[in-house]
Parts: structure tokens; C-alpha cells; sequence
């Protein structure tokens, strides 16, 4: 093929392991690069490490694939063609041709994802968007703001951990089990030092490996799901687990370690409270049936000054909807074999489109960047990505089949126990909303409830008051501002204001409480100093809290 | 044993010299290190909550470690809801605990 005249730049959001990835393969295919993130290091949340100002001897001993890591990021830094931007957040995405934003409400129709055969030609229309982005210390008055219209973008913004309430669960002292990872490796800090790690999925395991070389106890490593649960998603395809663990290496070096601090991994248990006044002094641990429903007379109080529990993940999908981007079933970016998503000229890799491990990352990331910069998935230089990727197809699946949420779990909740933890929302009321209006729609539920309307925009509970209130993901029938609330976007108490009168009520229905036209809370000026003269919407944004 | 830093001796790291900072928090000077964020600076000297919230007055402080949960937000040089676990702490910061009172109307 003979190359483009001009310099295609690609955006890449997210320097985590597949945003890394996918800004080297764009530019070893020539492609001028731009890689954000809204971190101040790149190497998202699995290469979390110690900034600069601390350094170590041996810090690689916290790391899987650390020299992956140094690699990607040193060629990158030295590369005078992609110009790393830290420290910022991408706050909006605005689609730029509004009057093409289709309802992907049909998402069943996959028509609009390309085969990627379908020759390059999708890769020479610019991407129709512009990426709004503060840059500076997180939180900060005087960002600056940038906008950017690149020809293509790749999201990558990865996922979080996802908690399941239960009584006790707002109590200082207990994290979700990425903080204690997060602040294990980019910290050095101990969250406590009789630990309980619980929740569910093959992430307990470098979580309790972590916290256990923070020099902590590790009481134990509760897993939800049941042996047989576990057979069933595992068996068909074990090796999966091994290999999503870095081929044997890492699990065995999870298994080891936990032998090595003797922490016991025990299946078919949860942590169903915590107790304490001001802080976190004991757990019930409760055998938990194949539904996650705790079993009565198998509660036992274990004391405990730290409490790390996740669930799963959840995938940051307020930039891939705001951009137009069509969504899977299961609620993942949906892509083709080229990472296109069904936006022209927009890409996605890792966590957001399925829960995959680092290599899927990795795999899914060079695709996207070598795709982006003009290649083909079946250029002969992606032949080891592409075998990656088809290893890992089907990992998503086969967590969900294993560790994913059983409904059982509600039954641990008692009529106080917080749902929304921002705005201070307990389970009985929710309940006796949603007995009350006979389940009148998720919108209006929370409206009157709050719950999910607080300063995290829903993300910590979303996805809970969704299903708590067994109203699944919203569908149709909602005008404009009922998304901009339902999506956490007016906050009477002063959290953040959206009067846009842009497309974005088309975008997505089925997904509202993962749908945040502005990505992030910001300020009035800083916005006003953002704004960009010739994108200018009506929108207003107050940033305060309740 | 509560929240405390990894001991420098033990830690299989190595860690090489890092430079002093302190911080104030509620008028209290906090000892830390260049590059710690100020979650880590406060959950070093092993304190757990730093806020109260609104509607029950209720202690807050790390949740979800990465930028996404809002509870740990604190007011920095007067610039209020800076979430403490992503901002770094520099030397001489003055940190603030939240605790905001919902308006009359709303409770
Ligand atoms: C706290 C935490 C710890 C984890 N630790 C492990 C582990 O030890 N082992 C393991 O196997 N898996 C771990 N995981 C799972 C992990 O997410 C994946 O293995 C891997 O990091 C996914 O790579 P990614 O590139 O898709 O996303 P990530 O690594 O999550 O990278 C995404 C990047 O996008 C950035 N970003 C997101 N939104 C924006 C925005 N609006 N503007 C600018 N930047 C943005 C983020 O700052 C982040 O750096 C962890 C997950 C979490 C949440
Ligand atoms: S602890 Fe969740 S944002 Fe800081």
C-alpha cells in the first residue's frame, strides 16, 4: 500500500498496558502520536508504580512484565513522534458531525461494525471528534485546557473495580482491593496489618500477593464463588487461567507466595459486615450457597483492622459512549477484528472492550494503534498480536461463568445498609421506592431516591441500584435532561450541572448509568478557561459537593 | 496494627533516599515524602478518615484507591475537592478535612 501523503495522528486515552501498546504500533506505522493520561506516570492500573522522586533498587520485585513495561514506555518517551501528555483528563468528548450520531439503542445490529477485509478506507476518514482535556495536578483551579481533533482515536481507558454493599462496607478501613494494590505498589503503604481480602475473581489473588509483601497478615482470601462455579467457568478451557496468568509464570507466582505466607484461599465464602464505630475492627465471613446467598449458622466474626473487597470490574465507558461508540450485550466497547469500534475512525482496546488480563491488553492495544495509523489486522507484522487476542477471546465469558455476581448477594444487605455511598442512600429506602412507584423506571426512581446522583457520578454504585431496583439498564423513552440526571449530571445539592442540547440523549439508551457527558467534575472556570471558541455548546458545569 | 508505611529495611524494593516533606492537616504537621500522594502521606501515620460526610456526619476517607469514588476528597491550599489519593502532597500544603453541612432545605 503506498502511504498517506500527510501524517495520520492518532490519539491514544490511557497509558495503561493496552494505550501503551497501541501508541508504539501506531508509530512503527508512521503515524504521528498523542498518548494521554490523566494519571502524572504511565502504566495504567497494572503498572502502577513509585514516581521518580522515590526511587528504588529492585522496584521491578511489585511487577509481572516490568521490562515490558520499561520497554514500551522508554521507546515512547525517547520517540520525538508521540508526545506523552500526564496529568490529563479527558473531561468531554464531543462528536463533530452531530447530525450522524445514530441511536445505538440497536445494539443487537451489528452491521456498523465493519469486517476489517473491508480494506482500510474506514482509517482515511478523520475520526469525527473532538477530545476535550484538563491538563495539571488532578483536582487543580488552573489546568489548562486543550482540545483535540485527531484522524484517529484510541480509547483505552481500562476498568474499576466493582464492590457489592454490605452492612459495615462505608466504615473507614475498608477499600475496594484495588486501593490496596494501588497503594501497595504506588505507595508502599500497608492499609492495615491483619488484612481480608474478598469479593470475587482471579484479581484476589495479586491483591493478597501484594498486600502479603507489604509485610501485612493476610487473614485469608474469601472467594465468592463456589468450587463447582469455578470448575464450570475454568474446565472448558483451563489453560486460560493459567495463560491470562503470564503463562503459568505469575500464577505460580501467586500460588507460591500465598504457601509462602500461608494465606488460605477459601471458595464459597463473603465477607457479609463489618463492624465497628469509627473504624473497621471485625468481619462476618458467612458461607455463601451457589447464588451468593449466605447460608444461616455459618457466620463467623474474624477481627480485623483492614477489609479489601471486589466483585469484579466495571469498564469506564463515558468517553466510548460519548463518542458514539455502540456497546456489546455484556456492556463492553463493541469492536471488530481491526478494534474498530462502530465509530468511524475511533478504536477501543483493553478492559473496556471485556475483561481480558494485561496480555489481552496488550494484544488488543497493537491492533487498534497499527489499525488506526492506516494498517490492516492482517498485516503479516500483527501475526503474534492477533494469536494473542484469540488466545484470550472468550476470557471475559469465562470469568463472568465463574466469579460473576450471583443475585444471592442482596440478601446480606439489611434496610441501612448504604447502597450510594455519596449521597448517603440506604437499601430500605430504595426498596420502599421502588414498592412504592411499582418500579416506575429507573430514572425517576433515582431522582427521588438520589441514589447514584452523588460526586462519583454513579460509578461506585451504579450498576447496584440498577439492579436493585430491578430496573436492568434503561431503555428508550427519555429525553435529554432525564439522561443528563439519570447519568449523575444534576446534582440539586451542588455537584455538577449539564444543560447540553447536543445529541448525547441519542447515544446510548440502554446504558444511562454508564453515560456521563462530562467525564469528570470540573469547575466553572476552568471550564470557561477550556472552552474552546469554535466547539462552544450551551453548557454550564458547577463543581462543589453536597 | 493499622494503615502504615512498608518499612524502608524490609522492604524487598530497596528503596534508595527520598526527600522529606511535611504537610499540615487540620493545623497538624504530617511528616511524608516527596511523591507520596496525600492519602498516603495521612494513612502512613496509620489515620483512616478525613472527612465527615453530609447527611449522618459519618468518617470517610480511602475507598477505591484510584480517582474514581469521590470519598476521599479534601480541601488543599484552599482549593476544596481535591481527591486526596490522586493528588501528590508537596512540601508545606495546608490540608483541610470536609465536612459539608447540607442546606436546611435538604435534609
Ligand atoms: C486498581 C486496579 C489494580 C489492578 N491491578 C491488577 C493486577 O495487579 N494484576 C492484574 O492482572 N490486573 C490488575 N488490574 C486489572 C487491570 O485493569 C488490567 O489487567 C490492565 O491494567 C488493563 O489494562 P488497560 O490498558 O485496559 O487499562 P488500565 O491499566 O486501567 O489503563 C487505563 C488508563 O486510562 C486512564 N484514563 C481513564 N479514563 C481517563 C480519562 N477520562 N482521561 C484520561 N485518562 C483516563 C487511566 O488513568 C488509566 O491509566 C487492576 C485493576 C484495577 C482497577
Ligand atoms: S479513594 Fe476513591 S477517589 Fe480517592
Amino acid at each position: 500500500m503506498i502511504a498517506a501523503i500527510r501524517t495520520r495522528t492518532v490519539l491514544v486515552v490511557g497509558a495503561g498496558p493496552a494505550g501503551l501498546a497501541a501508541a508504539r504500533a501506531a508509530r512503527e506505522r508512521g503515524a504521528s502520536v498523542i498518548l494521554l493520561d490523566a494519571s502524572d506516570a504511565t502504566g495504567g492500573q497494572y503498572w502502577r508504580h513509585l514516581p521518580p522522586s522515590r526511587p528504588s533498587a529492585n522496584e521491578r520485585a511489585l511487577h509481572h512484565g516490568w521490562s515490558t513495561y520499561r520497554a514500551l514506555h522508554d521507546e515512547l518517551e525517547r520517540d520525538d513522534g508521540c508526545e506523552i501528555v500526564l496529568g490529563a483528563q479527558v473531561w468531554a468528548i464531543e462528536r463533530t458531525d452531530a447530525s450522524d450520531v445514530t441511536d445505538a439503542s440497536g445494539g443487537a445490529d451489528a452491521s456498523a461494525v465493519t469486517d476489517a477485509s473491508a480494506s482500510t478506507d474506514a482509517a482515511t476518514v478523520p475520526a469525527p471528534v473532538a477530545v476535550h482535556v484538563l491538563v495539571g495536578p488532578p483536582d487543580g483551579t488552573r489546568r489548562v485546557g486543550r482540545t483535540f481533533r485527531p484522524d484517529a482515536l484510541v480509547l483505552a481507558t481500562g476498568a474499576h473495580d466493582r464492590t457489592l454493599p454490605f452492612p459495615g462496607w462505608d466504615l473507614p478501613g475498608v477499600f475496594t482491593a484495588g486501593a490496596a494494590q494501588a497503594f501497595a505498589k504506588g505507595e508502599r503503604v500497608a492499609l492495615g496489618g491483619r488484612v481480608v481480602v474478598a469479593g470475587a475473581g482471579p484479581f484476589l489473588l495479586p491483591v493478597a500477593a501484594s498486600v502479603a509483601a507489604t509485610g501485612a497478615k493476610v487473614l485469608g482470601v474469601y472467594e465468592a464463588s463456589r468450587v463447582a462455579g469455578l470448575v464450570r467457568g475454568w474446565l472448558p478451557k483451563p489453560w486460560q487461567l493459567i495463560g491470562a496468568a503470564k503463562k503459568g509464570g505469575e500464577l505460580a507466582g501467586y500460588v507460591g507466595s500465598h504457601l509462602r505466607h500461608r494465606i488460605p484461599y477459601v471458595t464459597g465464602r463473603a465477607v457479609v459486615a463489618a463492624h465497628g464505630a469509627d473504624r473497621v475492627e471485625a468481619v462476618t465471613i458467612a458461607e455463601v450457597d451457589a447464588d451468593w446467598a449466605p447460608i444461616a449458622g455459618t457466620e463467623r466474626r474474624v477481627e480485623t483492622d483492614a477489609v479489601c473487597v471486589s466483585h469484579g470490574f466495571t469498564p469506564r465507558l463515558e468517553l466510548p459512549i460519548a463518542a458514539g461508540c455502540e456497546l456489546t450485550p455484556e456492556r463492553f466497547v463493541r469492536v471488530d477484528d481491526g478494534q474498530r469500534t462502530s465509530v468511524a475512525g475511533v478504536y477501543a482496546a483493553g478492559e473496556i472492550t471485556g475483561i481480558g488480563g494485561v496480555d489481552a491488553a496488550l494484544a488488543e492495544g497493537e491492533i487498534a494503534g497499527h489499525v488506526a495509523a492506516g494498517g490492516s489486522a492482517r498485516d503479516a507484522d500483527l501475526g503474534a498480536a492477533v494469536g494473542a487476542r484469540r488466545t484470550f477471546a472468550g476470557f471475559a465469558a469465562r470469568i463472568e461463568a465463574a466469579h460473576g455476581i450471583r443475585s444471592g448477594w442482596t440478601s446480606w444487605l439489611d434496610d441501612d445498609t448504604l447502597v450510594c455511598r455519596c449521597e448517603e442512600v440506604p437499601y430500605g429506602r430504595l426498596r420502599d421506592t421502588r414498592e412504592a412507584t411499582c418500579g416506575s423506571g429507573l430514572r425517576s426512581m433515582k431522582l427521588t431516591t438520589r441514589a447514584g446522583l452523588g460526586i462519583c457520578q454513579g460509578r461506585i454504585c451504579g450498576r447496584t441500584v440498577e439492579e436493585l431496583l430491578g430496573a436492568g439498564p434503561d431503555v428508550g423513552g427519555e429525553d435529554d435532561a432525564g439522561h443528563a440526571a439519570s447519568a449523575g449530571l444534576e446534582t440539586a445539592a451542588g455537584g455538577l450541572f449539564d444543560r447540553r442540547s447536543d445529541a448525547g440523549g441519542l447515544l446510548d439508551r440502554r446504558a444511562t448509568t454508564d453515560r456521563r457527558p462530562i467525564a469528570s467534575p470540573l469547575r466553572i472556570g476552568e471550564l470557561a478557561a477550556a472552552e474552546d471558541p469554535t466547539t462552544s455548546t450551551t453548557h454550564t458545569v458547577r463543581k462543589g459537593h453536597p | 496494627m493499622p494503615a502504615r508505611p512498608v518499612p524502608a529495611h524490609r522492604d524487598p524494593i530497596r528503596p534508595g533516599a527520598a526527600t522529606p516533606i511535611v504537610i499540615s492537616i487540620d493545623g497538624d504537621p504530617v511528616s511524608g515524602v516527596e511523591g507520596q500522594t496525600i492519602a498516603g502521606v495521612v494513612l502512613a501515620t496509620g489515620r483512616l478518615a478525613w472527612r465527615r460526610t453530609s447527611v449522618d456526619g459519618r468518617p470517610r476517607g480511602l475507598f477505591c484507591g484510584i480517582g474514581v469514588c469521590f470519598d476521599c476528597i479534601v480541601t488543599v491550599n484552599g482549593e476544596r475537592d481535591v481527591r486526596a489519593c490522586q493528588r501528590r502532597a508537596g512540601d508545606g500544603d495546608v490540608v483541610e478535612s470536609q465536612h459539608d453541612e447540607l442546606p436546611e432545605a435538604a435534609r
